[in-house]
Protein backbone atom coordinates (compact mmCIF):
# COMPACT_ATOMS: atom_id res chain seq x y z
CA UNK A 1 0.00 0.00 0.00
CA UNK A 2 1.73 2.91 -1.31
CA UNK A 3 -0.88 5.90 -0.87
CA UNK A 4 -1.56 6.98 2.40
CA UNK A 5 -4.70 9.05 0.99
CA UNK A 6 -6.87 8.30 -1.91
CA UNK A 7 -10.67 9.41 -2.92
CA UNK A 8 -12.63 8.54 -4.93
CA UNK A 9 -15.40 10.31 -6.94
CA UNK A 10 -15.99 12.19 -3.25
CA UNK A 11 -18.86 14.88 -3.54
CA UNK A 12 -19.24 16.56 -0.61
CA UNK A 13 -22.36 18.79 -0.34
CA UNK A 14 -24.23 20.64 2.26
CA UNK A 15 -27.70 22.27 3.00
CA UNK A 16 -28.05 26.00 3.99
CA UNK A 17 -30.53 26.38 6.90
CA UNK A 18 -32.50 29.01 6.48
CA UNK A 19 -33.15 28.79 2.36
CA UNK A 20 -33.31 24.81 1.98
CA UNK A 21 -30.68 24.86 -0.65
CA UNK A 22 -28.16 22.65 -1.56
CA UNK A 23 -24.59 23.83 -1.79
CA UNK A 24 -22.11 21.62 -3.73
CA UNK A 25 -18.60 22.06 -2.51
CA UNK A 26 -16.52 19.27 -3.82
CA UNK A 27 -17.67 17.65 -6.82
CA UNK A 28 -16.67 14.33 -8.19
CA UNK A 29 -12.63 14.50 -6.76
CA UNK A 30 -10.20 11.36 -7.00
CA UNK A 31 -6.65 12.39 -6.34
CA UNK A 32 -4.00 10.07 -4.28
CA UNK A 33 -1.61 11.21 -2.31
CA UNK A 34 1.97 8.77 -2.20
CA UNK A 35 3.24 8.14 0.99
CA UNK A 36 6.58 10.22 1.84
CA UNK A 37 5.38 12.79 -1.11
CA UNK A 38 5.04 16.67 -0.92
CA UNK A 39 1.88 18.18 -2.06
CA UNK A 40 0.84 21.60 -2.59
CA UNK A 41 -2.94 22.33 -3.05
CA UNK A 42 -3.79 25.69 -4.63
CA UNK A 43 -6.90 27.30 -5.22
CA UNK A 44 -8.78 30.88 -4.51
CA UNK A 45 -10.63 31.44 -1.57
CA UNK A 46 -13.99 29.17 -1.79
CA UNK A 47 -12.30 26.54 -3.99
CA UNK A 48 -13.19 23.69 -1.86
CA UNK A 49 -9.62 23.35 -0.87
CA UNK A 50 -10.09 23.48 2.86
CA UNK A 51 -13.19 21.30 2.74
CA UNK A 52 -11.27 18.74 1.01
CA UNK A 53 -8.09 18.75 3.59
CA UNK A 54 -10.84 17.98 6.29
CA UNK A 55 -11.91 15.09 4.80
CA UNK A 56 -8.13 13.65 4.91
CA UNK A 57 -8.82 12.91 8.45
CA UNK A 58 -12.44 12.24 8.77
CA UNK A 59 -13.41 16.06 10.09
CA UNK A 60 -15.91 16.16 7.66
CA UNK A 61 -17.23 12.98 5.68
CA UNK A 62 -18.19 12.32 2.01
CA UNK A 63 -21.66 13.03 0.53
CA UNK A 64 -20.95 10.43 -2.17
CA UNK A 65 -17.81 8.89 -3.22
CA UNK A 66 -15.25 7.36 -0.88
CA UNK A 67 -12.26 8.94 1.18
CA UNK A 68 -9.45 5.91 1.99
CA UNK A 69 -6.49 7.08 4.62
CA UNK A 70 -4.24 4.52 4.67
CA UNK A 71 -6.66 1.77 3.16
CA UNK A 72 -9.22 3.00 5.91
CA UNK A 73 -12.42 4.20 4.73
CA UNK A 74 -12.93 7.19 6.76
CA UNK A 75 -17.10 6.62 7.54
CA UNK A 76 -15.61 3.51 9.76
CA UNK A 77 -16.35 5.78 12.91
CA UNK A 78 -15.23 3.09 15.02
CA UNK A 79 -11.45 3.58 13.19
CA UNK A 80 -11.58 7.40 14.12
CA UNK A 81 -9.04 7.44 16.20
CA UNK A 82 -6.60 5.55 14.05
CA UNK A 83 -7.50 7.69 11.22
CA UNK A 84 -6.77 11.02 13.04
CA UNK A 85 -3.23 9.12 14.44
CA UNK A 86 -2.07 8.49 10.43
CA UNK A 87 -2.95 11.86 9.72
CA UNK A 88 -2.82 15.00 11.75
CA UNK A 89 -3.96 18.62 10.64
CA UNK A 90 -2.57 21.77 11.40
CA UNK A 91 -4.55 24.80 11.07
CA UNK A 92 -4.07 28.71 9.53
CA UNK A 93 -4.06 30.66 13.32
CA UNK A 94 -1.99 29.32 15.87
CA UNK A 95 -3.80 30.63 18.49
CA UNK A 96 -6.66 28.26 18.34
CA UNK A 97 -4.63 24.92 18.12
CA UNK A 98 -2.89 25.82 21.83
CA UNK A 99 -4.69 23.95 24.91
CA UNK A 100 -2.40 24.64 27.72
CA UNK A 101 -0.31 27.10 29.66
CA UNK A 102 3.14 25.05 28.96
CA UNK A 103 4.47 24.63 26.06
CA UNK A 104 5.67 21.00 26.56
CA UNK A 105 2.65 20.23 28.12
CA UNK A 106 0.92 21.56 24.83
CA UNK A 107 2.82 19.14 23.16
CA UNK A 108 2.06 16.45 25.31
CA UNK A 109 -1.72 17.05 25.44
CA UNK A 110 -2.72 14.39 22.51
CA UNK A 111 -0.26 11.57 24.29
CA UNK A 112 -1.86 11.44 27.35
CA UNK A 113 -5.50 11.32 25.64
CA UNK A 114 -4.04 8.66 23.32
CA UNK A 115 -3.11 6.94 26.64
CA UNK A 116 0.42 6.87 26.21
CA UNK A 117 2.99 5.60 29.19
CA UNK A 118 4.47 8.88 30.78
CA UNK A 119 8.08 7.82 30.13
CA UNK A 120 7.30 7.54 26.43
CA UNK A 121 5.24 10.85 26.34
CA UNK A 122 8.29 12.79 27.83
CA UNK A 123 10.53 11.12 25.26
CA UNK A 124 7.93 11.77 22.27
CA UNK A 125 7.64 15.48 23.54
CA UNK A 126 11.36 15.91 23.45
CA UNK A 127 11.95 14.57 20.33
CA UNK A 128 8.97 16.48 18.71
CA UNK A 129 9.90 20.04 20.23
CA UNK A 130 13.77 19.20 18.79
CA UNK A 131 12.35 18.37 15.32
CA UNK A 132 11.04 21.73 15.31
CA UNK A 133 13.35 23.07 16.92
CA UNK A 134 11.29 24.81 19.94
CA UNK A 135 12.92 22.19 22.61
CA UNK A 136 14.27 25.50 24.27
CA UNK A 137 10.97 27.20 25.00
CA UNK A 138 9.83 23.90 26.51
CA UNK A 139 8.63 25.54 29.82
CA UNK A 140 7.60 28.80 28.26
CA UNK A 141 4.07 30.19 28.38
CA UNK A 142 3.03 29.37 24.15
CA UNK A 143 1.35 33.46 24.90
CA UNK A 144 4.93 34.78 25.01
CA UNK A 145 6.07 33.40 21.85
CA UNK A 146 5.75 34.75 18.08
CA UNK A 147 3.58 33.26 15.32
CA UNK A 148 5.78 31.27 13.86
CA UNK A 149 7.38 29.38 17.01
CA UNK A 150 3.55 29.40 18.14
CA UNK A 151 2.62 27.26 14.85
CA UNK A 152 6.16 25.14 15.64
CA UNK A 153 4.43 23.82 18.84
CA UNK A 154 1.06 23.26 16.79
CA UNK A 155 3.20 21.02 14.17
CA UNK A 156 5.48 19.83 17.17
CA UNK A 157 1.66 18.59 19.11
CA UNK A 158 1.06 16.69 15.91
CA UNK A 159 4.24 14.63 15.16
CA UNK A 160 4.47 13.74 18.65
CA UNK A 161 1.27 11.21 17.84
CA UNK A 162 3.87 10.39 14.72
CA UNK A 163 1.58 10.59 11.87
CA UNK A 164 2.45 8.94 9.26
CA UNK A 165 0.99 12.38 6.95
CA UNK A 166 0.42 15.92 8.34
CA UNK A 167 -2.15 17.88 6.55
CA UNK A 168 -1.75 21.84 7.26
CA UNK A 169 -3.87 24.50 5.98
CA UNK A 170 -2.45 27.79 5.19
CA UNK A 171 -0.06 27.43 7.99
CA UNK A 172 1.54 30.52 7.20
CA UNK A 173 -0.84 32.75 6.38
CA UNK A 174 -0.78 34.61 9.51
CA UNK A 175 3.09 35.04 10.25
CA UNK A 176 5.72 37.32 9.36
CA UNK A 177 8.45 36.62 6.36
CA UNK A 178 10.71 34.77 9.21
CA UNK A 179 7.94 33.25 10.69
CA UNK A 180 6.50 31.56 7.42
CA UNK A 181 10.69 30.58 6.61
CA UNK A 182 10.77 28.78 10.11
CA UNK A 183 7.90 26.82 9.89
CA UNK A 184 8.24 26.28 5.96
CA UNK A 185 11.84 24.81 7.24
CA UNK A 186 10.73 22.72 9.83
CA UNK A 187 7.61 21.22 6.80
CA UNK A 188 10.59 20.64 4.65
CA UNK A 189 12.42 18.55 7.39
CA UNK A 190 9.78 16.52 8.37
CA UNK A 191 9.04 15.80 4.97
CA UNK A 192 12.89 15.14 3.57
CA UNK A 193 14.65 13.37 6.52
CA UNK A 194 11.79 12.10 9.09
CA UNK A 195 9.88 11.30 5.31
CA UNK A 196 6.68 12.20 6.93
CA UNK A 197 4.20 12.77 4.25
CA UNK A 198 3.14 16.52 3.72
CA UNK A 199 0.00 17.85 2.21
CA UNK A 200 -0.29 21.84 2.44
CA UNK A 201 -2.65 24.36 1.36
CA UNK A 202 -1.37 27.19 0.42
CA UNK A 203 -1.40 31.09 -1.12
CA UNK A 204 2.09 31.35 -1.56
CA UNK A 205 3.29 30.21 -4.60
CA UNK A 206 6.55 29.95 -3.75
CA UNK A 207 6.06 27.47 -0.92
CA UNK A 208 3.91 25.57 -3.88
CA UNK A 209 7.17 25.31 -5.88
CA UNK A 210 8.73 23.75 -3.22
CA UNK A 211 6.67 20.81 -3.63
CA UNK A 212 6.71 17.64 -5.23
CA UNK A 213 3.38 18.09 -6.71
CA UNK A 214 0.50 20.31 -6.95
CA UNK A 215 -2.93 19.81 -7.31
CA UNK A 216 -4.81 22.97 -7.92
CA UNK A 217 -8.91 23.19 -7.19
CA UNK A 218 -11.73 25.48 -8.83
CA UNK A 219 -15.20 24.99 -7.64
CA UNK A 220 -14.94 22.19 -6.46
CA UNK A 221 -13.03 20.04 -8.85
CA UNK A 222 -9.16 19.82 -9.62
CA UNK A 223 -8.48 21.40 -12.71
CA UNK A 224 -4.98 21.00 -12.79
CA UNK A 225 -2.51 18.63 -11.43
CA UNK A 226 1.29 18.17 -12.08
CA UNK A 227 4.79 19.17 -11.09
CA UNK A 228 5.62 22.14 -9.78
CA UNK A 229 7.18 23.20 -13.40
CA UNK A 230 4.89 22.04 -15.24
CA UNK A 231 1.86 23.68 -13.09
CA UNK A 232 3.50 27.28 -12.96
CA UNK A 233 4.50 27.41 -16.38
CA UNK A 234 0.89 27.67 -17.23
CA UNK A 235 0.75 31.45 -16.30
CA UNK A 236 -2.17 32.39 -18.47
CA UNK A 237 -4.63 29.14 -17.16
CA UNK A 238 -3.14 29.64 -13.38
CA UNK A 239 -4.43 33.89 -13.57
CA UNK A 240 -7.63 32.94 -15.36
CA UNK A 241 -8.47 30.75 -11.89
CA UNK A 242 -7.56 33.76 -9.64
CA UNK A 243 -4.02 32.39 -9.23
CA UNK A 244 -0.25 33.40 -9.41
CA UNK A 245 2.87 32.97 -10.38
CA UNK A 246 6.43 32.92 -8.37
CA UNK A 247 7.67 36.31 -9.56
CA UNK A 248 10.82 34.84 -11.28
CA UNK A 249 8.15 32.73 -13.73
CA UNK A 250 6.50 35.98 -14.06
CA UNK A 251 9.91 37.98 -15.09
CA UNK A 252 10.48 34.96 -17.70
CA UNK A 253 7.12 35.01 -19.42
CA UNK A 254 7.20 38.44 -19.68
CA UNK A 255 10.66 38.19 -21.22
CA UNK A 256 9.46 35.34 -23.43
CA UNK A 257 6.79 37.51 -24.88
CA UNK A 258 9.11 39.91 -25.76
CA UNK A 259 10.98 37.61 -28.02
CA UNK A 260 13.83 36.63 -25.41
CA UNK A 261 14.32 32.73 -25.75
CA UNK A 262 13.43 31.88 -21.91
CA UNK A 263 12.66 28.41 -20.85
CA UNK A 264 8.84 28.53 -19.77
CA UNK A 265 9.23 26.47 -16.44
CA UNK A 266 11.84 28.72 -14.38
CA UNK A 267 10.00 28.38 -10.68
CA UNK A 268 13.17 29.56 -8.37
CA UNK A 269 15.20 32.36 -7.77
CA UNK A 270 18.45 30.21 -8.45
CA UNK A 271 17.04 28.99 -11.74
CA UNK A 272 16.16 31.95 -12.76
CA UNK A 273 19.94 33.73 -11.84
CA UNK A 274 21.38 31.28 -14.11
CA UNK A 275 19.42 31.32 -16.93
CA UNK A 276 19.62 35.29 -17.46
CA UNK A 277 23.13 34.76 -16.65
CA UNK A 278 23.65 32.73 -19.44
CA UNK A 279 21.06 34.39 -22.08
CA UNK A 280 23.24 37.90 -21.28
CA UNK A 281 26.57 36.42 -21.49
CA UNK A 282 26.37 35.18 -25.24
CA UNK A 283 27.39 37.78 -27.24
CA UNK A 284 26.14 37.02 -30.49
CA UNK A 285 22.76 38.81 -30.96
CA UNK A 286 19.71 37.23 -32.81
CA UNK A 287 20.44 33.21 -32.11
CA UNK B 1 1.95 70.10 4.03
CA UNK B 2 2.69 67.70 7.26
CA UNK B 3 -0.08 65.06 8.47
CA UNK B 4 1.33 62.79 10.81
CA UNK B 5 4.28 64.38 13.12
CA UNK B 6 5.86 62.50 15.95
CA UNK B 7 8.16 63.62 18.13
CA UNK B 8 10.39 61.97 20.46
CA UNK B 9 7.59 59.42 20.95
CA UNK B 10 8.25 56.10 23.21
CA UNK B 11 6.03 53.82 24.23
CA UNK B 12 6.92 51.70 26.83
CA UNK B 13 5.12 48.93 28.18
CA UNK B 14 4.61 47.37 31.54
CA UNK B 15 7.33 50.13 33.15
CA UNK B 16 8.80 49.53 35.97
CA UNK B 17 8.63 46.06 36.56
CA UNK B 18 10.59 43.33 35.42
CA UNK B 19 8.74 43.07 32.30
CA UNK B 20 9.21 46.55 30.99
CA UNK B 21 9.61 46.34 27.19
CA UNK B 22 10.31 49.36 24.84
CA UNK B 23 7.94 49.00 22.38
CA UNK B 24 8.64 52.15 20.63
CA UNK B 25 11.67 54.37 21.46
CA UNK B 26 11.93 58.08 20.23
CA UNK B 27 10.50 58.06 16.97
CA UNK B 28 10.76 61.08 15.34
CA UNK B 29 8.71 61.02 12.15
CA UNK B 30 6.58 63.14 9.46
CA UNK B 31 4.06 61.79 6.99
CA UNK B 32 3.10 64.41 4.37
CA UNK B 33 -0.63 64.90 3.71
CA UNK B 34 -1.59 62.57 0.87
CA UNK B 35 1.34 60.08 1.15
CA UNK B 36 0.19 56.69 0.46
CA UNK B 37 2.45 54.64 2.57
CA UNK B 38 3.85 51.01 3.68
CA UNK B 39 4.73 49.58 7.01
CA UNK B 40 7.02 46.86 7.23
CA UNK B 41 8.55 45.50 10.15
CA UNK B 42 8.96 41.99 11.99
CA UNK B 43 6.76 40.60 14.64
CA UNK B 44 7.96 42.89 17.36
CA UNK B 45 9.58 45.24 15.85
CA UNK B 46 6.75 47.90 16.88
CA UNK B 47 4.88 48.76 13.70
CA UNK B 48 1.60 48.07 15.70
CA UNK B 49 2.16 49.65 18.74
CA UNK B 50 3.12 52.89 16.49
CA UNK B 51 0.41 53.14 14.74
CA UNK B 52 -2.24 52.84 17.48
CA UNK B 53 -0.52 55.71 18.77
CA UNK B 54 -1.99 57.68 15.43
CA UNK B 55 -5.34 57.30 16.50
CA UNK B 56 -4.96 57.57 20.27
CA UNK B 57 -5.67 54.25 21.33
CA UNK B 58 -2.60 54.08 22.99
CA UNK B 59 -0.94 57.09 24.65
CA UNK B 60 2.67 57.92 24.89
CA UNK B 61 4.14 57.27 27.47
CA UNK B 62 6.56 60.11 26.79
CA UNK B 63 6.76 62.54 23.71
CA UNK B 64 4.24 63.93 21.06
CA UNK B 65 1.75 62.73 18.13
CA UNK B 66 0.46 65.75 15.69
CA UNK B 67 -2.05 65.04 13.47
CA UNK B 68 -2.88 67.98 11.00
CA UNK B 69 -0.82 69.82 13.10
CA UNK B 70 -2.55 69.63 16.36
CA UNK B 71 -1.27 67.56 19.44
CA UNK B 72 -3.73 65.23 20.17
CA UNK B 73 -3.19 64.54 23.62
CA UNK B 74 -3.40 68.17 24.58
CA UNK B 75 -7.23 68.03 25.23
CA UNK B 76 -8.00 64.46 26.24
CA UNK B 77 -11.52 65.54 25.90
CA UNK B 78 -10.95 65.64 21.61
CA UNK B 79 -9.61 62.41 21.34
CA UNK B 80 -13.11 60.99 20.11
CA UNK B 81 -12.98 63.50 17.31
CA UNK B 82 -8.95 61.98 16.18
CA UNK B 83 -10.54 58.88 16.15
CA UNK B 84 -12.96 59.69 13.42
CA UNK B 85 -9.91 61.60 11.38
CA UNK B 86 -7.68 58.91 11.89
CA UNK B 87 -9.62 55.55 10.99
CA UNK B 88 -8.08 52.61 11.82
CA UNK B 89 -8.83 49.28 10.04
CA UNK B 90 -7.26 46.01 12.13
CA UNK B 91 -6.11 42.57 10.70
CA UNK B 92 -8.94 40.43 10.71
CA UNK B 93 -11.94 43.28 10.43
CA UNK B 94 -14.79 40.81 9.39
CA UNK B 95 -14.29 39.40 13.36
CA UNK B 96 -15.30 42.75 14.52
CA UNK B 97 -19.07 42.94 12.52
CA UNK B 98 -21.92 43.03 14.28
CA UNK B 99 -24.72 44.51 13.32
CA UNK B 100 -27.85 42.72 11.72
CA UNK B 101 -27.75 44.51 8.11
CA UNK B 102 -24.48 45.68 5.84
CA UNK B 103 -26.02 48.83 5.86
CA UNK B 104 -26.43 49.27 9.63
CA UNK B 105 -23.35 47.88 10.07
CA UNK B 106 -20.99 50.42 7.79
CA UNK B 107 -23.30 53.45 9.30
CA UNK B 108 -22.28 52.85 13.00
CA UNK B 109 -19.06 55.25 12.36
CA UNK B 110 -20.87 57.98 10.67
CA UNK B 111 -24.24 57.79 13.14
CA UNK B 112 -21.66 58.24 15.86
CA UNK B 113 -20.14 61.30 14.76
CA UNK B 114 -23.47 62.34 14.83
CA UNK B 115 -24.27 63.57 11.19
CA UNK B 116 -27.54 64.16 9.37
CA UNK B 117 -29.63 60.84 8.29
CA UNK B 118 -29.07 61.81 4.65
CA UNK B 119 -25.51 62.21 4.97
CA UNK B 120 -24.64 59.00 6.42
CA UNK B 121 -26.74 56.90 3.30
CA UNK B 122 -24.79 58.95 1.19
CA UNK B 123 -21.35 58.01 3.23
CA UNK B 124 -21.99 54.70 2.87
CA UNK B 125 -23.33 54.15 -0.39
CA UNK B 126 -20.16 55.91 -1.12
CA UNK B 127 -18.10 54.07 1.21
CA UNK B 128 -19.64 50.70 -0.83
CA UNK B 129 -18.38 51.78 -4.10
CA UNK B 130 -15.14 52.30 -2.52
CA UNK B 131 -15.03 48.90 -1.64
CA UNK B 132 -16.47 47.22 -4.89
CA UNK B 133 -19.93 46.02 -2.48
CA UNK B 134 -23.04 46.05 -4.81
CA UNK B 135 -25.92 47.89 -3.54
CA UNK B 136 -27.69 44.11 -3.13
CA UNK B 137 -25.62 43.55 0.01
CA UNK B 138 -26.70 46.55 1.58
CA UNK B 139 -29.51 44.42 3.33
CA UNK B 140 -28.25 41.25 3.96
CA UNK B 141 -26.76 39.95 7.20
CA UNK B 142 -22.60 40.69 7.02
CA UNK B 143 -22.89 36.83 8.81
CA UNK B 144 -24.12 35.34 5.45
CA UNK B 145 -21.01 36.89 3.33
CA UNK B 146 -17.89 35.22 2.43
CA UNK B 147 -14.62 36.20 4.27
CA UNK B 148 -13.40 38.41 1.53
CA UNK B 149 -17.34 40.23 1.40
CA UNK B 150 -16.70 40.68 4.93
CA UNK B 151 -13.48 42.00 5.24
CA UNK B 152 -14.78 44.56 2.72
CA UNK B 153 -17.68 45.48 4.67
CA UNK B 154 -15.24 46.58 8.10
CA UNK B 155 -13.10 48.37 5.19
CA UNK B 156 -16.05 50.30 3.97
CA UNK B 157 -17.57 50.87 8.35
CA UNK B 158 -13.90 53.14 8.50
CA UNK B 159 -13.93 55.21 4.81
CA UNK B 160 -17.79 55.80 5.81
CA UNK B 161 -16.04 58.37 8.60
CA UNK B 162 -14.14 59.58 5.73
CA UNK B 163 -11.12 59.94 7.59
CA UNK B 164 -7.84 62.27 6.93
CA UNK B 165 -5.73 59.48 7.57
CA UNK B 166 -6.59 55.80 6.76
CA UNK B 167 -4.62 52.72 8.42
CA UNK B 168 -4.97 49.37 7.23
CA UNK B 169 -2.74 46.55 9.17
CA UNK B 170 -2.50 43.82 6.55
CA UNK B 171 -5.90 44.34 5.12
CA UNK B 172 -4.89 41.41 2.62
CA UNK B 173 -3.82 38.55 5.12
CA UNK B 174 -5.73 35.42 4.14
CA UNK B 175 -6.83 36.18 0.90
CA UNK B 176 -5.83 34.75 -2.31
CA UNK B 177 -3.85 36.72 -4.97
CA UNK B 178 -6.88 37.59 -6.82
CA UNK B 179 -8.83 38.92 -3.76
CA UNK B 180 -5.84 40.54 -2.57
CA UNK B 181 -5.40 42.28 -6.24
CA UNK B 182 -8.72 43.55 -5.87
CA UNK B 183 -9.07 45.17 -2.44
CA UNK B 184 -5.10 46.41 -2.83
CA UNK B 185 -6.54 48.57 -6.31
CA UNK B 186 -9.28 49.70 -4.71
CA UNK B 187 -7.39 50.97 -1.88
CA UNK B 188 -5.35 52.75 -4.41
CA UNK B 189 -8.41 53.98 -6.47
CA UNK B 190 -9.53 55.37 -2.82
CA UNK B 191 -6.01 57.25 -2.32
CA UNK B 192 -6.07 58.09 -5.67
CA UNK B 193 -9.82 59.67 -6.21
CA UNK B 194 -10.13 61.08 -1.96
CA UNK B 195 -6.46 62.33 -1.78
CA UNK B 196 -6.42 61.95 1.76
CA UNK B 197 -3.31 60.10 3.56
CA UNK B 198 -3.54 56.00 3.47
CA UNK B 199 -1.28 54.12 5.56
CA UNK B 200 -1.04 50.41 4.86
CA UNK B 201 0.94 48.04 7.30
CA UNK B 202 1.72 44.96 5.33
CA UNK B 203 4.35 41.71 5.90
CA UNK B 204 4.50 41.41 1.70
CA UNK B 205 7.12 43.34 0.15
CA UNK B 206 5.60 42.93 -3.12
CA UNK B 207 2.22 44.69 -2.27
CA UNK B 208 3.83 47.28 -0.49
CA UNK B 209 6.51 47.92 -3.72
CA UNK B 210 3.46 48.15 -6.37
CA UNK B 211 0.72 50.04 -4.37
CA UNK B 212 2.65 52.56 -2.28
CA UNK B 213 4.56 55.47 -2.54
CA UNK B 214 6.50 55.90 0.21
CA UNK B 215 8.16 53.01 2.71
CA UNK B 216 8.05 53.06 6.36
CA UNK B 217 10.65 49.64 8.06
CA UNK B 218 10.32 49.86 11.76
CA UNK B 219 13.22 47.29 13.58
CA UNK B 220 13.70 47.34 16.89
CA UNK B 221 11.48 49.76 18.12
CA UNK B 222 12.67 52.07 15.84
CA UNK B 223 12.77 54.10 12.41
CA UNK B 224 15.19 52.31 10.10
CA UNK B 225 14.46 53.97 7.28
CA UNK B 226 11.47 56.22 5.70
CA UNK B 227 12.01 57.27 2.59
CA UNK B 228 10.61 56.29 -1.40
CA UNK B 229 10.05 52.55 -2.65
CA UNK B 230 12.96 52.97 -5.06
CA UNK B 231 15.67 54.07 -1.94
CA UNK B 232 14.26 51.44 0.25
CA UNK B 233 15.03 48.79 -2.22
CA UNK B 234 18.65 49.82 -2.69
CA UNK B 235 18.99 48.43 0.95
CA UNK B 236 17.73 45.24 -0.01
CA UNK B 237 20.71 43.43 1.88
CA UNK B 238 19.95 44.65 5.08
CA UNK B 239 16.03 44.58 5.11
CA UNK B 240 16.44 40.62 4.36
CA UNK B 241 18.86 40.52 7.63
CA UNK B 242 16.11 41.93 9.51
CA UNK B 243 13.95 38.98 8.79
CA UNK B 244 11.80 40.63 5.82
CA UNK B 245 11.29 39.39 3.09
CA UNK B 246 12.61 41.39 -0.03
CA UNK B 247 10.52 40.65 -3.44
CA UNK B 248 12.19 37.88 -5.66
CA UNK B 249 12.89 39.76 -8.35
CA UNK B 250 15.17 42.22 -6.46
CA UNK B 251 17.20 39.14 -5.38
CA UNK B 252 17.29 38.10 -8.56
CA UNK B 253 19.05 41.71 -9.27
CA UNK B 254 21.06 41.89 -6.49
CA UNK B 255 22.64 38.56 -7.28
CA UNK B 256 22.99 39.47 -11.38
CA UNK B 257 24.24 42.63 -10.04
CA UNK B 258 27.02 40.67 -7.98
CA UNK B 259 27.91 38.82 -11.25
CA UNK B 260 28.51 42.17 -12.64
CA UNK B 261 26.10 42.97 -15.16
CA UNK B 262 25.50 46.41 -15.52
CA UNK B 263 21.36 46.47 -13.87
CA UNK B 264 20.56 48.75 -11.18
CA UNK B 265 19.68 47.35 -7.35
CA UNK B 266 16.49 49.04 -6.91
CA UNK B 267 13.90 46.88 -8.61
CA UNK B 268 11.15 45.50 -6.93
CA UNK B 269 8.21 45.44 -9.54
CA UNK B 270 8.53 42.40 -12.21
CA UNK B 271 7.21 44.78 -15.31
CA UNK B 272 10.40 47.05 -14.56
CA UNK B 273 12.64 44.01 -14.37
CA UNK B 274 11.55 42.92 -17.44
CA UNK B 275 12.15 46.28 -19.12
CA UNK B 276 15.77 46.31 -17.70
CA UNK B 277 16.68 43.30 -18.62
CA UNK B 278 15.32 43.58 -22.14
CA UNK B 279 17.68 46.27 -22.45
CA UNK B 280 20.37 44.76 -21.57
CA UNK B 281 19.48 41.38 -23.98
CA UNK B 282 18.72 44.41 -26.38
CA UNK B 283 22.13 46.18 -26.25
CA UNK B 284 24.49 42.79 -26.51
CA UNK B 285 26.58 42.63 -29.46
CA UNK B 286 26.44 46.33 -30.13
Amino acid sequence: MNQIIKTQHLRFEYIREDENEHILVLDNINVQIQKGEFVAILGHNGSGKSTLAKHFNAILLPTEGLVMVDGIDTTQSERLFDIRQKVGMVFQNPDNQIVATIVEEDVAFALENLGVAPSEIRRRVDEALKTVDMYEFREHAPHQLSGGQKQRIAIAGIIAMRPECIVLDEPTAMLDPKGRQEVLKTIMDLNQNEKTTVAIITHYMDEAALADRVIVIDHGKVVMEGKPKEIFSQVEQLKSLGLDVPQVTELCYLLRQQGMPVPVDVITEEECVEVLTQLLQSDIKGD
Amino acid sequence: MIMIKTENLSHIYSAHTPFEKVAIGNINLEIEQGAFVGVIGHTGSGKSTLIQHFNGLLKPTSGKILIDGKDIWENKQQIRQVRFDVGLVFQYPEYQLFEETVYQDIAFGPTNMGLSKEEIHNRVIEAMEFVGLKEKYAKKSPFDLSGGQKRRVAIAGVIAMRPKVLILDEPTAGLDPKGRDQILGQIKEYHKQTKSTVLLVSHSMEDIAKYTQKVLVMNHASVFAYDTVEQIFTKSQEITKMGLSVPQVTKVFYQLHQRGFALENDVYTVKYAANEILKLWNQRGE
